[in-house]
């Protein structure tokens, strides 16, 4: 009977393609915003993500993030660096500051001020420049989102002074990295001409990064630090979950995306509760002629079933492929840089609209089931 | 009685103090009362009255999908009120044809599948049931609009569909509902002559609900309702 059940829906093309439309737009909405929202809220941790080299980030106790900072000591990077298990440790520097950009405008940057002598912290990927350019005067790198910022399109920046601070910089290198949560343009430069290029207070130090020896778990050093010098360590991922987790706690993003992942689910459910009932309404006197000739309750539901997940089989397949192309489609925007699809997703967009095939393929087929086979001769 | 139509054989429909009630409590409507009846093989049996006298609700009892109150339905020989619910559809399944009023075709399906659906539902894999639902329209005189949809059809070739529904799977009772309702007076008459022709066979009674008195005349035996109880039973009609 599931071919006739199949024949009896796709038939209807109007319903047909109102049903697939409800559960691919479901689908879309739900995998879209769930993507856009992970990664928007993952951008919390690319500055830890970004300095891939140190797996232990100490800092004060009441730093948050890497954008919510209480300058160090510059003693405590000895201090981290006599800690036993402890392989090297270097001091980064992390500090807002304003740039003059070639068509005179201001731009708030971020400064990133990395070892002099070893460049850890520095991206990895360089996409113009080499690293030995970050050794001469007053040089910067910046990021390649950034270059797209402040730059025009199709222009190098490299060789291009700036006012940063109302200091000499000069870029000579561009880096990959993925976007900060507030999207800013960072700057990367040696610690000691960061110093320079952002004055303050006493303490200028933001994190020490360090390595953990051979042998070591980067747990059992940061924990280590802390007992021996009060400060705050925590590992990469740790560090890099406590960034997430500020946005979540700290923004309305969670509830904004929650709301239209909610919104795209009732509208799904609605869409296709809806058809499926008017479909099954058009229907009730062949469902009834059917139960009259013959087909058990048993094979009623299947036909129904077979009816509901084609319907979600073929929609979630659409809904994601569009998300999925968007999400693609706009990699190479800076908006969307460094986005992909955890597989998480497809699957809890999978469960969703099986919970909405289930729910509207349920509320369907009661009609269908109270439906008197005897209601046919009337 | 039309010369051609075979002896009646042994009843093979008996209906024992059948009683209907519809609603609960003071509202309680009694559509049947009591009523008593053999219907025979062979016979082509029409059931008539006035609208409300209650022949859908007796032709709904004696195909199995329409609970009595009280009494008792033997058909070939099986108390089908005593079956379970399942053992009932699967009697229906095996046993019975259905022509509808407004014939109640799958509109996205062909006549030939349509007329399949009986097979397909008692486990027939497609291509054979498609096969056999052709053969049966071929009988009917409508091969050639085998692969049609309902809706490219007359009213006159979808009920031969249904026809050919109602007998793809060969079953020993045939019940019809105003078979010739929704169409003229010579389509209508087409139709009665095939349900004559085809349907009716020593081993397989056929009863009709109508009051389409253009047809009357075709009728072997014609048991007239009124206000729930049988009034006449004979050969011919009565003053109607």
């Amino acid at each position: 009977m599931t071919w006739i059940a199949i024949r009896m829906l796709t038939g209807d093309r109007q319903k047909f393609f109102g049903l697939l439309f409800g559960v691919a737009f479901s689908a879309l909405l739900i995998t879209q915003q769930l993507t856009i929202f992970l990664n928007l809220i993952e951008r919390g941790a690319t500055a830890v993500y970004n300095t891939p080299a140190a797996n232990v980030w100490v800092m004060d106790p009441v730093t948050r993030t890497t954008d919510v900072v209480l300058p160090l000591p510059s003693t405590a990077l000895d201090k981290v660096r006599s800690v036993q298990g402890v392989d090297w440790a270097v001091p980064m520097m992390r500090a807002n500051a304003n740039v003059r950009t070639p068509e005179g405008d201001l731009e708030g940057v971020g400064v990133v001020g990395i070892d002099d002598a070893t460049l850890i912290g520095l991206p990895s990927k360089i996409i113009e420049g080499s690293r030995e350019a970050l050794y001469e005067p007053d040089s910067v790198f910046i990021d390649e989102v950034g270059a797209g910022r402040l730059f025009p399109p199709g222009t190098s920046p490299i060789g291009e002074r700036l006012e940063l601070n109302d200091r000499r910089a000069v870029i000579r290198g561009i880096v990959d990295i993925n976007p900060s949560f507030t999207s800013t343009v960072v700057f990367y430069t040696r610690y000691s001409n960061a110093l320079n290029f952002v004055p303050g207070t006493r303490n200028r130090m933001s994190f020490v990064l360090a390595r953990s020896a051979e042998g070591m778990t980067p747990k059992q050093v940061a924990t280590r630090i802390t007992a021996a010098t009060g400060l705050k360590a925590r590992t990469r991922d740790e560090f890099a979950k406590d960034g997430i987790d500020f946005i979540i706690e700290n923004t309305g993003i969670p509830i904004n995306f929650g709301i239209t992942v909610a919104l795209g689910f009732i509208v799904g459910v609605a869409i296709v509760g809806l058809t499926f009932s008017l479909f099954i309404r058009d229907n009730i006197k062949q469902f009834g002629a059917l139960k009259a000739i013959g087909v058990t309750n048993n094979k009623i539901r299947l036909m129904v079933a077979a009816q509901a997940l084609l319907v979600g089989i073929v929609g979630y397949g659409f809904g994601v492929l569009a998300a999925v192309l968007f999400i693609y489609g706009f990699e190479n925007s800076p908006e969307f840089k460094g986005f992909y699809v955890p597989w998480q997703i497809p699957l809890l967009t999978a469960v969703v609209v099986l919970v909405m095939i289930l729910l509207t393929g349920w509320l369907a087929l009661r009609s269908v089931l109270k439906t008197e086979p005897a209601e046919v001769f009337r | 009685m039309s010369a051609e139509t075979p002896m009646p054989k042994d009843a093979a429909i008996s209906l024992h103090n059948i009683v209907k009630e519809f609603g609960a409590g003071d509202q309680v409507i009694r559509v049947l009362h009591g009523i008593d009846a053999e219907i025979r093989s062979g016979e082509l049996t029409y059931l008539v009255g006035e609208s409300g006298s209650g022949k859908t609700t007796m032709i709904s009892i004696i195909a199995g999908i329409l609970y009595p109150t009280k009494g008792s339905v033997n058909v070939f020989g099986q108390d089908i009120y005593s079956l379970s619910d399942n053992d009932l559809v699967k009697f229906r399944l095996d046993t019975i044809g259905f022509i509808f009023q407004q014939y109640n075709l799958i509109p996205t399906l062909t006549a030939a599948e349509n007329a399949a659906v009986p097979l397909v539902a008692a486990g027939m894999k497609r291509a054979e049931a498609v096969a056999r639902g052709r053969d049966m329209l071929d009988k009917l005189n409508i091969a050639d609009q085998a692969d049609k949809l309902p809706r490219q059809l007359s009213g006159g070739q979808q009920q031969r569909v249904a026809i050919s529904r109602a007998l793809v799977h060969e079953p020993r009772l045939v019940v019809c509902d105003e078979p010739t309702a929704a169409l003229d007076a010579k389509s209508g008459r087409r139709v009665m002559d095939l349900l004559r022709e085809v349907a009716l066979a020593e081993e397989r009674t056929v009863i009709i609900v109508t009051h389409d008195n253009r047809v009357f005349d075709l009728a072997d035996r014609i048991l007239v309702m009124e206000d729930g109880r049988i009034t006449h039973d004979g050969t011919e009609m009565p003053d109607y």
